[in-house]
């Protein structure tokens, strides 16, 4: 059984149709990527299977469940993370409470032994600020730990997002563009993380990426989309090398065409 | 025929509810804000229209101080957008809530202090003529202004429909981002748009006037047309005319055939009616945020 | 600048940040126990007034400035309250000390069903059922004439405590020491909900609803708990000040109230305990300055002084706009660039305070 299968999906946004037919498999312990110009319908994916859209037809199973009964705020109950592509952090809050909600899934007191103030609320608050501090480690974030989001640089964002996201303890990780505006140096540490995520934390990672190197480098498998459809599934340099996969880049734009070669 | 003259009479208020709310609509469509005082604009859009008018003030031809008056209202909004409104790009929300429900009691601070709290009346030409035909009485109040709203109505479908500034408008509600690439000058649009607002909650002022007397607290009917917007379906024109319509013909028939202390909560009533049961207006339009 | 050294993760949780931190509050607490032995009878009036507008305050500052969402109708669930306090006692013969809290809930209650209809929706749905139940308070108030007593009002009874009595105008001292304590439990409860899991969860639906979900927030559910506890504490101010008034009727708690709550908390500083206290001064003693300012002006220019109706609401309605547009953090954001800024002397920059403007940002449906 695979950790997350897509079924033939699909999402119409009035007359357009967004995502078309679309199946995959996520397998355990892999790094999945989707790649593809831009509209091609991959932060889409990740918004059904946040369940913030519904899709008209086909199903999404997690552990071999079907997660389309579910509200939104549950998803992350199941063990599925994300991040956004455009950061969406809380930004009027430190980077320690950014992390900190990211465990609201673990979230075991109660409304009154809340307002109260237990002892076994000051416990768990314990529990959740170790786990919190395992993330920061991880992903050296030390010296942000006290600091406003409203006042980091983007490339801190980028890096606290995926640690709001790691705070959850997932099973599957979405990453939405984890690597887009950072530098060389930057995206080189992203690459490393998602090795780490994989193999030493034991986290399935999707990935929607355009940075062909960081794909190349770190997916087991990628499914190449455009406009909504699938056209190539595989190995990172059989999808880079598919010539359907090639005409979609270079039909769409210059750059991104560049980008896989 | 007196569930005829309850319905023109109902009509005439509905159509001022729902040009107060199709100018709350107009400005939180353009630019994701609300304007709680656009209540208070159509007030002071009557007073100062009245201020022309009125033989005790200025006593100028009702037929030029009714364009002043949406003229300078125009340009009041234009600049309350300017000076204060675009201030507040990018800040949260709430904080144009609250800006603009203190902005309504200034107006309203003001209004009193130039044109006194005492109810005045605004001398229109019409005021007290009665058409009758088939043993029908109607005050040409009423028609007046159900027939004003049906042509603003269509005048305003043509201005977004056909004129440039229209779809530049368009355009820029819908995106702003987009709009401003494509060389839409956005922040002028934003600015035309709260003018837009201040000339048609003058419309309804003066149209509201001609039924009665105004004082500085009118402007709290702003708060009806507000549920009203919400009725019909908020972010929807033709929604805001339709839940103004619903609210002010729902009014007088309630006070005709409901205890008196019942009849004032029915518009809100029905609003929470509304948002149990049909949570986006009678003429939805939902869409999700893009993430 | 005083560097804090945590050594526990307790530094973070505990009430205080440190020594001199816990040192300075207790002084002020100390102070006002101490208070009724120094001022007159009348001023120890003013400030227990302003400590209940300052839990009234903090009620709002939930929803408001933890919460990002709007209540323009606040004055509702003071009435609410105070109603539901003074009918337990007189109807049900509750004692004080059982039907401040039950107000406090049946407001709390109340508040919850309001938010609940608009509480999956935009937040401009709920300003706007805020703005329509505050229209509608004395309506209903007027309706439940048999309860309420319509316009005629009803009168609160005196306050027993264990056999103590306290009296507002019999013995201040007593009243101001009950409202003193009150205003220390809810700052105590407001504190709880900052740094546990559910004043994190209040935050990030303010910061971002989609993110929030993400993480498994119930978006929903957290507003009508924050709106609940929000009336909550509110009623439970509404309650005190029928006590402290005396009397009441359908227009006490009308729609100036509501918008004097949202002058406060914006004014004193959205988002903290301290604003609460902060716009809660003003508050209080802001009509005072206004009127000895038209005594002023009128002394000057010659003419009696007449009374110019709504300008306390005009006054109150300049500062919200000036406040918004210059200083959004309020007073006590003011007061923390001030206290940087001699800290810092003299390396303090201009910019230190300023925050980013998201211009992207958005939480319209689209």
């Amino acid at each position: 059984m695979s950790l997350l299968e897509i079924d033939n999906v699909t999402l119409r946004f009035g007359g357009v149709v967004a995502v078309n037919q679309v199946s995959f498999s996520v397998e355990e312990g892999e790094v999945f990527a989707l790649v593809g110009p831009n509209g091609a319908g991959k932060s889409t994916i990740f918004n059904l299977i946040s369940r913030f859209y519904d899709p008209a037809e086909g199903d999404i199973r997690f552990e071999g469940k079907s997660i389309l009964s579910r509200p939104a705020h549950e998803i992350a109950s199941l063990g599925i993370a994300r991040t956004f592509q455009n950061i969406e952090l809380f930004d009027q809050a430190t980077v320690l409470q950014n992390l900190l909600v990211g465990r609201h899934r673990h979230r075991k007191s109660n409304l009154v032994s809340e307002l109260m103030f237990l002892p076994s609320v000051r416990a768990e608050e314990h529990r959740h600020r170790e786990a919190v501090e395992r993330v920061i480690e991880f992903l050296d974030l030390q010296a942000y730990r006290e600091k406003y989001i409203a006042g980091l640089p983007y490339g801190v964002r980028k890096v606290v997002e995926m640690g709001r996201a790691l705070a959850i303890e997932p099973k599957l990780l979405l990453l939405d563009e984890p690597a887009s505006g950072l530098s060389t140096e930057e995206t080189q540490d992203v690459a490393f993380w998602v090795e780490d995520i994989k193999k030493q934390m034991g986290i399935t990672v999707l990935m929607v990426e355009h940075d062909m190197h960081l794909v190349s480098a770190v997916s087991d498998r990628v499914l190449a989309l455009a406009d909504g459809k699938m056209l190539s599934l595989g190995k990172p340099h059989e999808v880079q090398n598919d010539p359907r996969v090639i005409e979609a880049y270079i039909g769409a734009s210059d750059d991104d065409g560049k980008a896989v070669a | 025929m007196d569930v005829l003259q309850l319905l023109v009479s109902g009509l005439a208020n509905g159509c001022v509810y729902g040009l107060i709310a199709l100018g709350f609509v107009l400005i939180y469509k353009a630019t994701e804000q609300v304007n709680f005082a656009q209540g208070d604009m159509m007030m002071l859009g009557a007073y100062i229209t009245l201020g022309f008018h009125n033989a005790q003030f200025m006593g100028l031809p009702f037929w030029l101080s009714v364009p002043m008056a949406v003229v300078l209202m125009g340009v009041f909004g234009y600049l309350l957008d300017m000076f204060v409104l675009r201030r507040m790009f990018g800040q949260p929300q709430i904080a144009v809530v609250i800006l603009t429900i203190a902005l309504g009691f200034v107006l309203r601070f003001f209004a009193g202090l130039i044109w006194g709290h005492e109810p005045l009346a605004l001398e229109t030409p019409f005021a007290g003529q009665y058409l009758s035909f088939g043993g029908i009485t109607l005050g040409v109040d009423g028609v007046m202004i159900i027939a004003v709203t049906v042509l603003l109505t269509v005048a305003l479908y043509f201005f977004f429909g056909r004129t440039r500034l229209g779809i530049a408008m368009q355009a820029s509600s819908q995106n702003q981002l987009a709009a401003y690439y494509m060389g839409i000058p956005v922040k002028r649009i934003n600015s035309l748009i709260w003018a837009l607002a201040g000339a048609v909650a003058t419309i309804a002022g003066v149209l509201f006037a001609s039924k009665g007397t105004i004082d500085p607290s009118i402007g709290l009917l702003g708060i009806k047309a507000f549920a009203a917007a919400v009725i019909g379906g908020f972010g929807s024109l033709p929604g805001a005319l339709l839940g103004g319509l619903i609210v002010g013909v729902m009014e007088p028939f309630a006070s005709r055939y409901m205890a008196p202390t019942y009849a004032p909560i029915m518009p809100y009533l029905l609003l929470f009616l509304i948002l149990v049961f049909r949570p986006h207006g009678i003429l939805a339009q939902v869409h999700s945020k893009k993430v | 600048m005083r560097t804090v050294f945590k050594t526990s993760y307790d530094a973070d949780i505990d009430l205080f940040r440190d020594r001199i931190h816990a040192f300075w509050y207790m002084l002020l607490l100390a102070v006002a126990i101490l208070i009724p032995f120094v001022i007159d009878e009348f001023t120890l009036g003013e400030v227990a007034h302003l400590l209940i507008w300052a839990i009234a305050g903090m009620g709002l500052m939930i929803l408001v400035g933890q919460t990002g969402q709007a209540s323009l109708g606040h004055a509702a669930f003071m009435a609410v309250g105070c109603y539901a306090h003074v009918l337990l006692q007189t109807d049900l013969g509750l004692p004080f000390i059982v039907a401040l809290p039950l107000a406090g809930m049946i407001a709390g209650i109340a508040g919850v069903l309001i938010a609940l209809p608009t509480s999956r929706l935009h937040g401009i749905y709920l300003g706007i059922a805020t703005l329509a139940v505050s229209m509608l308070t004395g309506d209903i108030i007027i309706i439940a004439e048999p309860l309420t007593k319509g316009v005629y009002g009803l009168y609160a009874p005196q306050i027993e405590i264990f056999g103590l009595t306290i009296d507002r105008y019999g013995n201040p001292d007593r009243f101001y020491w009950l409202i003193l304590a009150i205003t220390v439990l809810v700052v105590l409860l407001y504190k709880n909900i900052l740094r546990s899991p559910l004043g994190r969860s209040f935050a990030a639906v303010r910061d971002s609803e989609v993110s929030a979900r993400a993480m498994g927030v119930n978006v929903a559910r957290t507003k009508a708990i924050s709106f609940g506890i929000s009336a909550g504490i509110t009623g439970i101010a509404g309650a005190l000040i029928g006590h402290f008034t005396g009397i009441f009727n359908n227009e006490t708690f009308n729609l100036i109230i509501s918008i004097q709550l949202l002058l406060m908390i914006v004014v004193g500083g959205l988002g903290s305990i301290h604003g609460a206290f902060f716009g809660a001064i003003v508050i209080t003693f802001l009509p005072q300055v206004i009127s000895s300012i038209r005594d002023l002006v009128s002394s000057f220019t010659g003419a009696s002084s007449v009374a110019v109706p709504g300008l306390d609401t005009a006054v109150f309605g300049v500062l919200l706009v000036a406040f918004i547009l210059f200083e959004p953090r309020g007073l006590y954001g003011r007061w923390l660039k001030i206290r940087t800024y001699f800290e810092l002397f003299p390396f303090y920059r201009r910019d230190m305070f300023r925050r980013q403007k998201s211009y992207l940002k958005t939480e319209r449906m689209r």
